[in-house]
């Protein structure tokens, strides 16, 4: 089956290839039509899911509006994105967001590189090990959540009870921040874990073999011959999780609910599009997020050279 | 492929049974033709019992014209809000009575969510009711709901350690201040948490100081001098020994167990720590007395916050002739004394204060009307959730609190959130 491609006639052409006078042959231009043809159910969904709610948004993100007074919309131009960009709200829970991003991927990677390895080194048990580790994965979040709120909870939580009398840590900034960023690891190192899991899988054996037959120790295997290889798992692996831990809202919202500036980002745009009713400056703060994404996405892509998934194994 | 048709055959039942349940749907929506209406009535969960039996007792009087669904509403009052002001916004035609709480009806009723109490149905809803209750569920002059149940706070104090109650905030530091020096349970209990009743507890004491958080149109800050004092009266409470250390962190439920461990002098809270202690703390029971809200000033009685939920007829009923004669039944004498005495409920029908029924487990009845009848309001503007937060958000925590400048801070912010503009934290 050759691999329906919807690129410019002209990008798959070589040197050797016959000179055509008026593009390609009526067969490809067929077969081009065919393939755009069975796209287009893909694309309309995709534009009807993804593309008109985000335009939405954007067109809401330039209103005064209200939820409560549809009639009283009106356009503001940037009003909104004024006033988001001057509120110290903002710019406490980006930094808040970042924290948590920063921190949790951090541990993850390092957490879930140490996973991977035992899993891929298993000897027996290996299934039995690789469902362990994923379990925390495959419990619902809010649950999950839920459970560590309760632990955590004076009176209620194993947890608390080993802390010093009267102290309530969810209800604290730092240490609450710190607890979201623990369920937050808890809960995704085994996704972590078995993305890298599949980049040691590209490692061949017999390159680690020479290295230990070269006198090379496990530490330097690990640092000269194993991660080089897995650069491109690494980056696709940290891109995914980096995107996930910047939208954070479900640990959050269970465990302290953004009180005591925990909030992130995403919090302070549910808070102002549910409690404040204020569609223009809560669409604003989504938009702002998407914007924080897509540049998130951007780094990763332009300067580490993240490979896009699905763009095969090539290395650089 | 032997699985195929399996599969497909396994979609097809699934399909069919959705249809089923949906058609099984679209049949409870409307009540049907010949039988009862159903009516369906959103309002906060209520584990007593006390809601469900209104809404039966009064679909059996309704002599087979109607019946209520009582549907519960999530818990916290944010959730409640927010799945009310989405159906409303949809103009959901499902929504026959909405549970209000008492700082929601000026913002349904300015959205065109909830209909005008007028005529006969206004005069039967406001009968024998407090009149603060009656002036939460006003809006710019008309009716847009009738009060359901009412609360109030009082000054819970221990008889054992405090012979005469405090009159005022003052005095209640220095009795703190006295039993600390001899060693004994001082704490005042009161809500500190950056939340609503944050809100609460300074709107009692800027009322109480002859003040309001907005001016009477609702169209700008008031505050002044009275607000000042009441930051004033916090930030004192909150430095001084009479504060529980978790303070900051403390709502209504964290008060009544404090006041229960026994480490605390005074509560401020609602009537319904008094059963909750008679069951969890009996050797502490006998000593566990009431008395007014203490004062800001000696020359001016506390005003306090009043609460309770208002119950209101949807603007997009199909049923608003029945829908406003069930909430007069739900609101009956009958229905309130039963959510008085088996949900816990302060009733908004001034003749129950007197009924020897409540008082009998309500000893405290004769203060918690005085109360009401003194009671302020919070401030009544649409945007009352925006100025809430930006109050509890501004004197959180309150050992923090620096009277002058934060009352100039929350001005401007109250501006803006009356004005939808910026964002809330």
């Amino acid at each position: 089956m050759t691999p329906v491609t919807p690129a410019t006639p002209t990008a798959g052409a070589r040197a050797d290839a016959p000179r055509r006078p008026a593009g390609p042959s009526r067969g490809a231009r067929q077969e081009r039509r065919l393939g755009l043809l069975l796209c287009a159910p893909a694309v309309l969904v995709m534009l009807a899911v993804t593309a008109y709610p985000i335009g939405y948004a954007v067109y809401l993100s330039l209103q005064r509006y209200d939820l409560r007074f549809p009639a009283q919309a009106h356009w503001v131009g940037l009003a909104n994105y004024g006033a988001v960009l001057t509120s110290t709200y903002w710019w406490q829970a980006l930094g808040v967001t970042v924290l948590i991003t920063a921190v949790s991927v951090a541990v993850e990677l390092v957490l879930g590189l140490a996973l991977a390895l035992v899993m891929h080194r298993a000897v027996f048990g290996r299934g039995t090990v690789r469902t362990a580790v994923l379990v925390p994965y495959g419990i619902v979040t809010v649950v999950a959540a839920y459970s560590w709120q309760y632990a955590w909870t004076p009176g209620t939580g194993y947890l608390a009870a080993l802390l010093p009398e009267g102290s309530a840590p969810l209800t604290e900034q730092w240490p609450a921040v710190a607890l979201i960023v623990l369920a937050e690891v808890w809960k995704t190192t085994p996704f972590m874990a078995l993305l890298l899991l599949a980049g040691l899988a590209l490692v061949p054996e017999e390159t680690v073999r020479a290295a230990m037959v070269d006198g090379a120790g496990f530490g330097q295997r690990l640092r000269l011959v194993i991660l080089p290889l897995m650069k491109p798992a690494i980056l696709v692996a940290l891109l995914f999780r980096t995107l996930d831990a910047f939208r954070i809202f479900d640990n959050i919202y269970v465990l302290t609910g953004g009180s005591n500036d925990t909030g992130s980002v995403s919090i302070l745009g549910y808070d102002n599009l549910f409690t404040a009713l204020n569609l223009g400056i809560g669409s604003a703060v989504s938009v702002l997020i998407f914007g924080c994404v897509a540049l998130i996405a951007l780094v990763f892509v332009k300067l580490f050279g993240a490979a896009a998934p699905g763009a095969g194994p090539e290395r650089r | 492929m032997p699985r195929v048709p399996s599969l497909r055959s396994r979609w097809m039942s699934a399909a069919a049974g959705l249809a089923v349940v949906a058609s099984a749907l679209a049949g409870c929506g409307s009540g049907g033709q010949g039988g009862p209406v159903t009516l369906n009535w959103y309002n906060f969960p209520d584990d007593s019992g006390a809601l469900q039996q209104a809404a039966d007792r009064c679909g059996q009087r309704s002599g087979g014209r109607y019946t209520i669904r009582y549907n519960k509403l999530p818990r916290g009052a944010d959730g409640q809000r927010q799945q009310l002001v989405r159906r409303m916004a949809a103009h959901d035609t499902g929504v026959d009575i909405l549970g209000l709480d008492v700082t929601w009806p000026a913002e349904f009723a300015e959205a065109g969510w909830i209909r005008e109490w007028a005529g006969e149905a206004r005069e039967r809803g406001t009968a024998d009711t407090l009149d603060a209750a009656v002036r939460t569920a006003t809006w710019r002059g008309r009716l847009y709901a009738v009060p359901y149940n009412s609360n109030t706070q009082l000054l819970w104090y221990r008889d054992d350690l405090v012979k005469t109650p405090p009159r005022t905030w003052a005095e209640m530091l220095a009795a703190a201040e006295d039993l600390a020096r001899a060693g004994k349970p001082h704490r005042v209990e009161i809500q500190g948490a950056q939340y609503e009743g944050l809100t609460v507890w300074f709107n009692t004491l800027v009322t109480s100081a002859g003040g309001s958080i907005l001016t009477p149109d609702a169209q700008a800050p008031s505050l002044g001098a009275p607000a000042v004092a009441a930051a004033t009266v916090m930030r004192d409470l909150a430095r001084s020994v009479a504060a529980d250390p978790s303070l900051p962190n403390q709502m209504e439920d964290q008060n009544r167990l404090a006041m229960e461990s026994g480490t605390a002098a005074f509560e401020l809270n609602y009537p319904f720590v008094y059963p909750s202690m008679k069951a969890n703390r009996p050797e502490l029971f006998p000593h566990f007395r009431w008395a007014p809200y203490p004062a800001v000033t000696p020359d001016r009685p506390a005003s306090v916050t009043i609460g309770g939920i208002d119950l209101a007829v949807g603007a997009y009923s199909r049923h608003a002739e029945l829908a406003f004669e069930a909430t007069l039944c739900l609101r009956d004498r009958d229905n309130q004394l039963t959510n008085a005495l088996e949900g816990g409920l302060p009733p908004s029908l001034r003749s129950l204060y007197q009924a020897a029924e409540l008082t009998r487990s309500y000893p405290f009845a004769a203060e918690v009307l005085a109360a009401l009848d003194s009671a302020g309001l919070r401030p009544q503007t649409p945007a009352y959730q925006n100025v809430s937060i930006a109050v509890s958000h501004t004197l959180s925590p309150p050992a923090d609190i620096r009277p002058e400048n934060d009352v100039a801070d929350l001005r401007g912010q109250i501006q803006d959130a009356l004005g939808s503009k910026g964002l809330i934290p």
